[in-house]
């Protein structure tokens, strides 16, 4: 096939995009899987958890956020990134509580499956554990913020999607959190229902539905099966039909 | 390979505040553990009943730690082991035990032992022979340095074999997709 789509280069590979992709949509379309934790293709690019972080001709950069540019030269993994995004990942697992063998999000859970991909085995800075509330008020949903890692995409989906802005970040740094629009700050005071997109886009185990634990047991869920490097690109190809 | 003997790793194994699944997980390599003790001996472990731990090649410590005794028993393990394996979910992140760690323990020992459900004439526990426990329980790596870790609850039998038989031929484990599970 003759491409004469503008090119840029991903570590050893010369990559072809559309003008207007980013390169992280550039690179899924080519092929090639960029671990991500807030991306997500039906919302505008993030850019806040920084585990796409690339380095273009010698900067660094989210690849979610950043257009690509032909000649550009994109470092994706080396040695000095991947340590950074393995970092990043186990700062997230410190700064939560996250017990992967009692969370019903086993498996499915984008935060564990990146861990597993990037050979994450320990959260090696000294967990913080803070306390954080569990919310059961909603009859239907449960919301455990012990596991958010602050994607905002609950946030993104519930006001862009859905149109209610049930949930907001509040705070600053170590302590900025999720929050609940509803004077109570309770769940089961707003207008959220199970239909909602915000119920599905959770990359981790805050909001989950209620009765439905355990369906799929352990060990056959999203990502027990396949990689998340590989789920990702069948997904991305999915989208592009 | 020349045909000298190769002198066998000496290996101990302990449970701090775990369930002892990690260990159980190890026995579950089956007939694979006939191959391991032509390469490994047991020093101190459950499995020996050796109370004391001597000059170690590898520890594998299964559970975090939740009382001084633990703290202690760790700190002795490192003294004695050239490389320490933090074994199971509760060595590698305090694990389920560390899920009390958002709780008052003087609450936690209160509600169990004096105002919780079927309790009668109850009384906290001070005999001096208990350990203490800890205000909150910590990972292994919050107290020593942890050499290498493999998370799981438990680890499988697979995962526990490719560390093992790394570690054996002296190369830093390497565990792909389906070894490496946090559940």
């Amino acid at each position: 096939m003759n491409d004469d789509r503008p090119r840029f280069t991903l570590d050893d590979q010369e990559v072809a995009f559309t003008p207007g992709q980013t390169i992280l949509e550039a690179a899924l379309a080519a092929g090639t899987y960029v671990p991500t934790l807030c991306h997500h293709p039906e919302f505008a690019p993030h850019g806040s958890c920084k585990v796409c972080t690339v380095r273009v001709n010698g900067r660094t950069q989210s690849s979610c956020t950043t257009p690509a540019h032909p000649g550009d030269v994109v470092e994706l993994h080396s040695e000095e990134l991947d340590d950074l995004r393995k970092s990043l990942v186990q700062l997230l697992f410190t700064e939560g509580n996250h017990f992967c063998p009692s969370c019903e999000q086993s498996g499915n859970c984008q935060l564990q499956a990146v861990g597993y991909e990037l050979g994450v085995v320990s959260g090696h800075f000294n967990p913080l554990f803070p306390t954080r509330p569990v919310d059961a008020s909603h009859p239907d949903v449960l919301l455990d913020l012990n596991r958010c890692i602050l994607c905002e995409l609950c946030v993104r989906a519930s006001a862009q999607v859905d149109r209610k802005s049930v949930f907001a970040l509040s705070g600053r740094g170590i302590t900025k959190h999720l929050v609940v629009n509803a004077e109570s700050g309770r769940l089961g005071d707003t207008d959220l229902a199970v239909e909602d997109k915000a119920m599905s886009v959770c990359p981790v185990g805050v909001i989950l539905r209620k009765r439905r634990g355990f369906r799929v047991p352990i060990g056959e869920r999203k990502y027990d099966r396949r990689p998340i490097s590989e789920v990702a690109l069948d997904e991305a190809e999915g989208e592009r039909r | 390979m020349s045909g000298e003997t190769k002198k066998k790793l000496r290996v101990t194994t302990s449970s701090l505040a775990g369930c002892f699944g990690c260990h159980m997980s190890l026995l579950d390599i089956d007939e694979r553990l006939v191959e391991l003790l032509e390469h490994i001996e047991l020093d101190a472990s459950p499995l020996t009943d050796k109370k004391h731990v001597g000059p170690c090649d590898l520890g594998l410590v299964e559970g975090g730690l939740c009382n001084a005794e633990n703290v202690r028993v760790l700190r002795e393990l490192r003294k004695s082991c050239k490389i320490l394996v933090a074994l199971g979910a509760c060595a590698v992140n305090g694990g389920l035990p560390a899920q009390r760690n958002h709780l008052d323990i003087r609450d936690c020992l209160q509600t169990v032992y004096l105002t919780g459900l079927g309790v009668h004439r109850g009384f906290i526990p001070n005999d001096p022979e208990l350990p203490l426990p800890l205000a909150q329980v910590h990972p292994l790596h919050d107290v020593v340095k942890i050499d290498y870790f493999l998370p799981g609850c438990p680890p499988s039998a697979d995962a526990i074999w490719q560390l093992l038989t790394d570690l054996i031929a002296g190369r830093t484990p390497q565990l792909g997709h389906g070894l490496i599970r946090y559940d």
